[in-house]
C-alpha cells in the first residue's frame, strides 16, 4: 500500500444502489474514530458503455494497492459485449480469492444457530470467464474454464488460511459426477494440496447435496473451498441463514491487491436512499481492510463497537426480521459504543 | 395361458387413447394402465416393492412393467439404454424410476442423463410443500421448482484444451428455453398457481442466461394471468433461505434448476420424502424419486419409499386418478403425521415393510 506519514489512502468506488449511502456511513464512522486512512473516491457510470471509468478505477487500485466498494450495477439494457464491472474488476487485479466468514450473531433472530463456516470461491475463472457465442442464430455456448493453476491456488489458499486460523476441516464442493473434466479436476487439485495438510481433514460433496445439507445442518461446516458459481451460491446461502445481506463483510484477495465489500454483493437497489439499508456488512468489511493494513486496534475498534451493536443494544435497521430503525440509528448507535471506550475521537 | 394372453393383447388393442389438457388418460376395456418401472439400483429394488404394496392395498388400477436401464454400448460404441427398455416406455407413456447409480469420473454418462436425452425428458418438476408431522426450520414451504433439463450446463460436452486447462460447454439455445418457459406457465396456469420466477445470471452469463431471460420474457407476454418475477440466482438463493414462502413457481436453467431443486428439498425434509417428476415430447413423463442409491442399507429393510410413494402419487394426478392419488397421499401423510411407524430417516425406529405395512393398512381402511 502506499503510505505516506503513516496514513494510508485507499481507493473507495461508491458504486450504485446503497453502496454510495453505506460508503459515506464507513466514512463517517471513520473519522470519527481517527482512522489514519484517506479515500480516494473514483467513479464508475454504470449506464456508460465505455470502459474509461473502470481503468481508471482500477488503475488507483494498482496505485493504492487496497479498495472498498460498493456494487457496480451491470444494466441489461447495454449490449453483452459491456461485462459486469465488478467481474472485470476481479479479473484484471486477479483478485483470485473471495473470503467470506459467516457467523451466527447472538442478536440476530435466524433458523439456524452456531453457524461458523469460512468460504473460500474461486474469484476469476469457472463459469465466469465471460467466454460467450452465439454460434447460429438461437445458439449460445458459455464456456466454463478450469485450469490446474488456479484450482491448486485456491485450494492453497484455503488450507493455509484454515491452518492459519485453526480451522479443522476443509470440505470443497464440486459437481464432478457430472462435469467430470472440469470438477473433476478442481477436486483432484484440492486432494493434491490437501495431501500437504495432514493436520486438516479435507472431504467434498456435491454442490446440490452441499445446499440441502446447508439449509437443515450448517453447523457440520468448518472451511469451505469451491469454483466461481458454486461459490455464488453457498455463499449467498450462508449469508441468508445467519442474518441476511447486511450483515456479512466479504474480501477479494489478489497476490499484490485486495479490495473489500459486502459479501452477497448486492446493489440493493429497492432500498436505495430511503436510510433503511443495514450498514454493519460494509462496517465490518471496512475492519477486514483495516486488518489488512495492520491498522489492528482500529478494526478491533470499530468491530467491536458494531458487533455491540448488533447484539447487545438491538438498535438494528429495517429488516424483516427486526424493528423499524434506520441507517443512521445504527451507525450512531455504533459510533457511541466506540466512544464509550474510552478512545480519542473526533466531536460527534 | 396363451390363449389368455392373446386374448389381453386384443382387448388393448380396442383401447382408446384419450389426451386431455394435462392429465394422460388411456381407457382400457381391462380398466389396468401399465406403467413401466425402474427398480434402480441400492434400495431402489425394496422402494419399488412397497410402492407396488401400496398400489395394490389401494387396487388402483396399475400394473407395472419392471425394466433395467444399466447402459449398454451400441454399435459404433455409442452409449444407449437397452432397447426392450425403450420399447416399454414409447409405448405405456408413463414411467416410474427409483433411484440410479452414477460413478465419478466413469467412462461413461450418467444413467439419469442418457434416459433424459433418449426420451427428451425436457422439464423436472419438483413441487414442494412442507409435510405437516415431519418438522424443519422451514414451515408453510409451497412452490415448484421447474428446470430446464436437456441442455445448459449439462450438455457433457467437455475438452481438455491443454494440459491443466478444461472447458466445459453450457448451452442454452432459444428452442429449448421456450419450450420449459411454456411449460412453466402452463403449469402455472393449470394448477392455480399465482406467480413464475425467472431465475438467472444474465448479468455475469449476458449471452446465454441472457438469450433463457428473453425467451421467458417473451412467453410471459402470452400468459397475463400469471404474475412474472426474474431475479437473480444469488438473490434467490439468499432470499429463498430467509422466507421461502415468497415463492411460487420458479423456471430456470439446468445446473441452477439442480441446485434450487436441492435445497428446496432441504428445506421441507430432504431428497427422502420429495417427489419429482419429468416431463418429456411425445406425452412421455417418468416420476422418479430423486434421492441416492443409499448402497449402505440395501436390502437391509431400512429403506424409507415416501419419495418414490409421492412421485408415484404425482404420476396418478398426471394420469387424471385423482381419487387413487389423494387416497394414497393421505394415507402416507397420516403415517408420517402419527409418528408412531417411521423409518430410521423420518426419526423413528420401524422397518421399511412395517411402514409400509401401515400405510396399506390406512389405505384399506379408507375403503
Amino acid at each position: 500500500t502506499y503510505t505516506f506519514c503513516c496514513r494510508h489512502t485507499v481507493t473507495l468506488i461508491p458504486g450504485d444502489g446503497i453502496g454510495p449511502e453505506l460508503l459515506s456511513h464507513v466514512r463517517e464512522v471513520f473519522r470519527y474514530s481517527c482512522v489514519p486512512v484517506d479515500f480516494e473516491v473514483v467513479h464508475v457510470n454504470s449506464a456508460l458503455a465505455s470502459q474509461d471509468d473502470m481503468d481508471n478505477a482500477i488503475t488507483a487500485i494498482r496505485r493504492n494497492g487496497v479498495a472498498l466498494k460498493g456494487n457496480i450495477e451491470t444494466k441489461h439494457t447495454l449490449p453483452p459485449s459491456v461485462k459486469s464491472r465488478n467481474n472485470i474488476l476481479r479479473t484484471s487485479l486477479d483478485l483470485y480469492a473471495n473470503v467470506m466468514h459467516c457467523q451466527s450473531l447472538s442478536g440476530v433472530q435466524t433458523r439456524h444457530k452456531n453457524i461458523d463456516i469460512m468460504i473460500i470461491r474461486e474469484n476469476t475463472e469457472g463459469e465466469y470467464s465471460n467466454l460467450e457465442h452465439e454460434s447460429v442464430s438461437g445458439v449460445v455456448e458459455s464456456l466454463k474454464i478450469i485450469t490446474r493453476n488456479n484450482s491448486l491456488r485456491i485450494a492453497e489458499y484455503a488450507f493455509k488460511l484454515a491452518r492459519e486460523k485453526g480451522r479443522r476441516r476443509v470440505t470443497a464442493v464440486h459437481k464432478a459426477n457430472i462435469m467430470k473434466l472440469g470438477d473433476g479436476l478442481f477436486l483432484q487439485c484440492c486432494k493434491e494440496v490437501a495431501s500437504g495438510y495432514p493436520d486438516i481433514t479435507f472431504d467434498s460433496m456435491i454442490v446440490d447435496n452441499t445446499t440441502m445439507q446447508l439449509v437443515s445442518k450448517p453447523q457440520q461446516f468448518d472451511v469451505m473451498v469451491m469454483p466461481n458459481l458454486y461459490g455464488n451460491v453457498v455463499s449467498n446461502v450462508c449469508a441468508g441463514l445467519v442474518g441476511g445481506p447486511g450483515l456479512v463483510p466479504g474480501a477479494n484477495y489478489g497476490r499484490d491487491y485486495a479490495v473489500f465489500e459486502t459479501a452477497t454483493r448486492n446493489t440493493g437497489k429497492s432500498i436505495a436512499g430511503r436510510n433503511i439499508a443495514n450498514p454493519t456488512a460494509m462496517l465490518l468489511a471496512s475492519c477486514m481492510m483495516l486488518d489488512h493494513l495492520k491498522l489492528n486496534d482500529y478494526a478491533s475498534l470499530i468491530r467491536n463497537g458494531v458487533l455491540t451493536t448488533m447484539n447487545e443494544t438491538r438498535v438494528v435497521a429495517h429488516s424483516r426480521y427486526w424493528g423499524l430503525g434506520t441507517t443512521s440509528d445504527v451507525v450512531q448507535s455504533v459510533m457511541k459504543n466506540i466512544q464509550s471506550k474510552g478512545q480519542l475521537t473526533a466531536e460527534l | 395361458m396363451e390363449y389368455v394372453g392373446n386374448l389381453h393383447l386384443l382387448l388393448r388393442r380396442f383401447c382408446t387413447l384419450v389426451f386431455s389438457h394435462n392429465a394422460f388418460t388411456y381407457r382400457c376395456l381391462s380398466g389396468m394402465q401399465t406403467v413401466t418401472l425402474i427398480p434402480g439400483d441400492g434400495i431402489g429394488p425394496e422402494i419399488s416393492t412397497a410402492v407396488m404394496k401400496i398400489f395394490e392395498a389401494a387396487k388402483a388400477p396399475i400394473q407395472w412393467e419392471e425394466r433395467n436401464v444399466t447402459a449398454i454400448q451400441g454399435p459404433g460404441g455409442k452409449w444407449m439404454i437397452p432397447p426392450d427398455a425403450k420399447e416399454s416406455m414409447d409405448k405405456n407413456k408413463m414411467g416410474l424410476k427409483g433411484p440410479l447409480k452414477t460413478p465419478i469420473a466413469a467412462g461413461h454418462p450418467s444413467m439419469n442423463l442418457l434416459l433424459r436425452k433418449t426420451f427428451d425428458l425436457y422439464a423436472n418438476v419438483r413441487p414442494c410443500m412442507s409435510i405437516e408431522g415431519y418438522k424443519t426450520p422451514y414451515t408453510d414451504v409451497d412452490l415448484v421448482t421447474i428446470r430446464e433439463n436437456t441442455e445448459g450446463e449439462y450438455s457433457g460436452i467437455e475438452h481438455i484444451i491443454v494440459d491443466g486447462v478444461v472447458q466445459s460447454i453450457k448451452l442454452i439455445t432459444e428452442t429449448a428455453s421456450k419450450r420449459i418457459a411454456e411449460y412453466a406457465f402452463e403449469y402455472a396456469r393449470n394448477n392455480q398457481r399465482t406467480s413464475v420466477t425467472a431465475v438467472h445470471k444474465a448479468n455475469i452469463m449476458r449471452m446465454s442466461d441472457g438469450l433463457f431471460l428473453r425467451k421467458c420474457r417473451e412467453v410471459a407476454e402470452n400468459y397475463k394471468d400469471v404474475k412474472f418475477r426474474e431475479m437473480y440466482l444469488d438473490t434467490v438463493c439468499l432470499n429463498m433461505v430467509q422466507d421461502p414462502t415468497q415463492f411460487d413457481v420458479l423456471v430456470m436453467p439446468n445446473l441452477y434448476g439442480d441446485i434450487l431443486s436441492d435445497l428446496c428439498a432441504g428445506l421441507i425434509g430432504g431428497l427422502g420424502v420429495t417427489p419429482s417428476g419429468n416431463i418429456g415430447a411425445n406425452g412421455v413423463a417418468i416420476f422418479e424419486s430423486v434421492h441416492g442409491t443409499a448402497p449402505d442399507i440395501a436390502g437391509l429393510d431400512m429403506a424409507n419409499p415416501t419419495a418414490l410413494l409421492l412421485s408415484a402419487v404425482m404420476m396418478l394426478r398426471h394420469m387424471g386418478l385423482h381419487a387413487y392419488a389423494d387416497k394414497i397421499q393421505i394415507a402416507c401423510f397420516d403415517t408420517i403425521k402419527d409418528k408412531k411407524v417411521l423409518t430410521g430417516d423420518l426419526g423413528g425406529k420401524s422397518k421399511c415393510s412395517e411402514f409400509t405395512g401401515e400405510i396399506c393398512r390406512r389405505v384399506q381402511d379408507m375403503e
